[in-house]
């Protein structure tokens, strides 16, 4: 791929991180492929070869390996990225919650895939969600160029001093991962000023200042109070992933918020949508508008921390939200972004309704027409006025 | 010009996911926004393989497969046998296929039009193996004129370099050139 380029390039998704990672240029990789995230690793340890960076490249033999070796770059003092998916996700579990208890600013790309069983490699957001409480940030992108721009944007807020903590960005499987299209790309000397070099603290290869790290810290240790500086770095992030977008932005041209907002001013039915989705949903509400129907779209972009008054804000004048999940939370009220959206609104007065929608678990397709279906059934509860059930409705379900 | 929605048909091996994609760069070459993915399964050659194509003035938002096609790609003769094969395809749409066979009457009864050209000869005779994906889209850029042959060349080297380029910029040429336009 060519070093610079004036106008957009036509890639797949993980090309466009691949070529992300390559004018980051990590000091350590540390990587194990898995479908559909093969590519980026692959793409990267041909650049290493090729010595197109300077990165340690550490092939391992799982991704638990793969996490346990990015940890203990990170804690040695390198910058360091890795990429998973799904299962590979699955098996970094334990050493994910480690790794941001450590405050290591890892940046993990996650090409979203579906967990298994029945065994299913296409994409939904099964994976990052069950890791949403781990500690990292979460960042979702809804195409080629944010999978790009979130890449880039995600080391400098791991790393900011407000923060320290590891951060995923993820973009959709096959959809984003495997598909061709258009990204526009930084020259590499913008992205080395926008990135900056890497600030080690207390590292461990310093011999001249020893630390430890992971101790076991016991029954009257500080186990506790940790966890809540945790929480209170996840607290400063917001500000900080704000700051660090509106930079980019003065590069780039392109903003980016903790959320997005689509034709939401004076929307009175609304969807709320995570990934690729939000493309197709946006379709669906521009043909709405042109019939005079008020709907309105958010798509999410930061999942952790969770900007719930932003959401409260956002859609305090909406009448009925319908949130989409493309994971499930089994046994509870809906899908976990409903959780959390409807949790935001409770405080809301007049509180707008919150209705789960559960869509394209497995990669099922979802058309317009299933977009349409729910704005419809918003549409409906809204011209109602009286309180719709909040069970789960779910979108292209075979009825045999 | 409308968005145009092209659905490509393969074995493993022939080159239909790399076709889909090389026909998205000639639509980038003239300014196109596009899309190309193919539909992923359990990839091995011999296989029957889908991949998908959209090129349109405006920004694509849709992430959907593609379902009702404007045009079919058909690199492999025997996919004709595949029931499922012409679902979809718009009542206007063409179809662009390789097959060394006449055809009196059209493959299929939704099919009113079709460029066919015996690509896997060409391919033998310009890259000395079966792989006609260059061949059938330089077909496509003639039967549609949905983007030039410059455009089409031009997307090729997007993919391919070297010797590998040359001989496939003969053979979409030959594609362009020697295909055969029916209607029925």
């Amino acid at each position: 791929m060519a070093e610079t380029h004036a106008g957009p390039i036509a890639v797949t998704g993980n090309e466009a991180v691949a070529e992300a990672m390559r004018q980051i240029n990590p000091d350590v990789v540390c990587a194990y492929p898995i479908t559909p995230q093969t590519e980026v690793v692959q793409l990267y340890a041909q650049m290493v070869a090729d010595g197109a960076v300077d990165t340690e490249f550490v092939t391992v033999e799982s991704e638990h390996s793969a996490m346990s070796a990015a940890i203990g770059a990170a804690a040695g003092g390198a910058r360091t990225m890795t990429a998973t998916s799904s299962q590979g996700f699955a098996l970094m579990w334990e050493l994910l919650y480690v790794a941001a208890s450590y405050r290591l600013p890892i940046v993990m790309t996650t090409v979203n895939r579906a967990l298994s069983g029945p065994i299913n490699i296409h994409c939904d957001h099964s994976d990052t969600m069950g890791g949403r409480d781990s500690g990292w940030l979460q960042i979702y992108g809804e195409n080629h160029q944010q999978a790009y721009d979130n890449c880039l944007q995600s080391v400098r807020i791991a790393e900011h001093m407000d923060v320290r903590t590891p951060v995923m960005h993820m973009y959709d499987g096959y959809v984003i991962s495997g598909a061709i299209g258009p990204l526009v790309i930084l020259q590499d000397e913008k992205v080395r000023d926008f990135i900056g070099p890497f600030k080690a603290i207390n590292p461990m290869l310093d011999v001249e200042h020893p630390v430890t790290v992971g101790p076991f810290d016991g029954l009257h240790g500080w186990y506790f109070e940790h966890k809540v500086a945790q929480n209170r770095a996840m607290d400063r992030s917001f500000k900080v992933i704000q700051d660090v977008a509106d930079e980019f932005a003065e590069i780039t041209g392109r903003h980016y918020g903790l959320l997005e907002p689509y034709r939401l001013d004076d929307a009175e039915i609304a969807i709320v949508v995570i990934g690729s989705t939000a493309g197709t949903t946006r379709m669906v509400v521009d043909k709405l508008r042109a019939r005079g129907v008020k709907a309105g779209m958010v798509r999410v972009r930061v999942f952790r921390p969770f900007p719930h008054e932003a959401y409260a804000k956002a859609l305090e004048h909406v009448k009925v939200v319908g949130v989409m999940d493309r994971a499930d939370s089994f046994g509870a009220q809906g899908g976990p972004l409903f959780l959390e959206i409807r949790a935001a609104l409770y405080d809301s007065d007049p509180r707008p309704q919150v209705l789960p929608f559960v869509y394209g678990l497995g990669g099922r397709d979802i058309f317009p027409d299933n977009i349409e279906q729910a704005f419809a059934v918003l549409e409906e509860t809204a011209r109602s006025g009286k309180r719709a059930t909040s069970e789960r409705r779910y979108l292209n379900l075979r009825k045999d | 010009m409308a968005a145009k929605e092209i659905r490509f048909h393969g074995r493993g091996g022939q080159g239909a996911v790399l076709a889909a994609r090389m026909l998205a760069s000639a639509a980038a070459a003239e300014g196109k926004h596009v899309a190309s993915f193919p539909m992923y399964g359990f990839e091995r050659r011999g296989m029957p393989v889908v991949a998908f194509t959209r090129f349109s003035d405006e920004p694509i938002r849709e992430k959907t497969q593609i379902y009702t096609p404007d045009c079919l790609v058909v690199i492999d003769p025997t996919l004709l046998n595949i029931k499922t094969l012409f679902d979809g395809l718009k009542p206007d749409g063409i179809l662009i296929l390789n097959s060394p066979k006449e055809f009196p009457e059209p493959p299929h009864p939704s099919v009113k039009r079709a460029a066919i050209i015996n690509a896997t000869q060409v391919a033998l005779c310009e890259i000395g193996r079966d792989i006609p994906n260059t061949c059938l889209i330089g077909s496509l850029a003639r039967a549609t004129g949905w983007v030039s042959l410059e455009s089409v060349l031009k997307g090729l080297a997007d993919h391919l370099d070297g010797d590998l380029l040359k001989k496939n910029i003969r053979n979409a040429e030959r594609g362009y050139e020697e295909v055969q336009v029916i209607s029925w």
